[in-house]
């Protein structure tokens, strides 16, 4: 394998120009990767957008065992948190659009999110100011 | 994975509660469990108090037949819907009750009697029906599966099931299709440091006072004064449940 250092090189050369490669942002131009509209409110999550990925339902599923058993309000990770920034500027919700926050990762990675059986899916505020409370 | 909530909330617990019975000397006839219940918990701000019984002392002497005030107001806060059916959610119901010998009539307002011993807690296949440490009695809906088998067994009728979809749900209360639910004495508001539930606060400000809401346990509150002072019965003593709401004039 007297090439293969140059095999190699050109290899990472193609790499470099072909379109697979491209950027994520570029990716998700194309409609590949959801859209996901930025919180309306607040520059930092609870957590660090890549655990927030990973683990955001098991930080849900450990809080609200405290919430509901032990009656502890107020923690970090309550979903009324993520609702309360995550909510769309024109939907006002997270689940109501296609587009909208919670929907447009679980539509993507076809990951049914049953939370919104039961909770809300707009902030108090917005409840409080328009008529209808309807997802 | 380095950063499961669940291990290490576990972690954490079970270091804290290391070092907590690290600093307990356990004298002959101390039984651990005594410590534990003389102890005040580091988060007692926080979180159900356990010393604390939320009760209510229910007036059927200042309740009028037909006024419907506790239960708006159960309806407002908890985004009930009015109900239609005989199938829909209601918290409270207006009871009317009729002596036939003397023809005596009342109004009583049930709702969930919130049971020292309540059998809803005991039949749930599932673990969703709780008491609460205040004496709080729940469903937690996460896991409950909508088998009814609490409702069949609640003497009071307090719990219903939810049929349909719900929209509009309130954040602090979340409900929905399936689950079985029942009045939670507003333990949202509760939670966030109030003093008092929806329906108490209505009927007060609607100047009957036939509710009373407060702790049980504390000497110095409203209810225990009123408890002390006035006669009032638990629905269906018999039971031995211990119910937290008592009735005063039945």
């Amino acid at each position: 394998m007297r090439h293969a250092g140059l095999i190699l090189a050109v290899l990472a050369l193609v790499a470099a120009v072909t379109p697979w490669s491209a950027s994520r942002a570029d990716t998700a131009k194309r409609g590949l990767l959801p859209a996901i509209e930025p919180a309306a409110k607040g520059e930092r999550c609870v957590e660090d957008t890549a655990t927030m990925r990973r683990n955001h339902m098991r930080f849900l599923e450990h809080q609200r065992d405290d919430t509901v058993h032990g009656g502890i309000r107020g923690a970090k990770h309550s979903l009324k948190g993520c609702v309360d920034c995550h909510a769309s500027k024109t939907t006002g919700s997270v689940a109501a659009a296609k587009t909208d926050f919670c929907v447009a990762c679980h539509s993507f990675a076809a990951v049914k999110v049953d939370c919104f059986g039961c909770h809300a899916t707009k902030p108090a505020a917005a409840l409080a100011t328009t008529s209808g409370g309807k997802p | 994975m380095s950063d499961d909530p669940g291990r290490r909330g576990f972690l954490g617990l079970a270091a804290a509660a290391t070092a907590g019975l690290a600093g307990v000397v356990l004298a002959p006839g101390i039984r651990l469990v005594e410590v534990a219940q003389a102890a005040t918990p580091a988060d007692a701000s926080i979180g159900a108090n356990p010393k604390v019984r939320w009760g209510m002392l229910i007036d059927t002497t200042k309740c009028a037949s037909g006024c419907t005030d506790c239960v708006d107001a159960c309806q407002t806060e908890n985004g009930l819907a009015k109900p239609t059916r005989s199938t829909d959610p209601q918290w409270i119901r207006k009871v009317e009750i009729k002596e036939i010998k003397t023809g005596r009539q009342a109004s009583v307002p049930v709702m969930c009697q919130h049971c020292a011993e309540p059998p809803c807690v005991d039949v749930c296949p599932t673990g969703a029906s709780f008491k609460r440490a205040d004496g709080i009695v729940l469903v937690d809906r996460h896991s409950c599966i909508g088998c009814r088998y609490c409702m069949m067994a609640c003497p009071y009728k307090a719990r219903s099931f939810v049929h349909e979809p719900l929209t509009g749900q309130k954040p602090d209360v979340p409900r929905g299709k399936g689950c079985v639910e029942s009045c939670t004495l507003c333990v949202h508001r509760l939670d966030a440091g109030q003093k008092t539930t929806a329906c108490a606060e209505a009927c007060t400000r609607a100047g009957h006072g036939a509710i009373v809401f407060g702790d049980l346990n504390d000497p110095a509150s409203e209810i225990s004064r009123r408890v002390r002072e006035v006669r009032s019965t638990q629905l269906r003593a018999d039971l031995r449940l211990d119910p937290g709401v008592r009735y005063a004039g039945l």
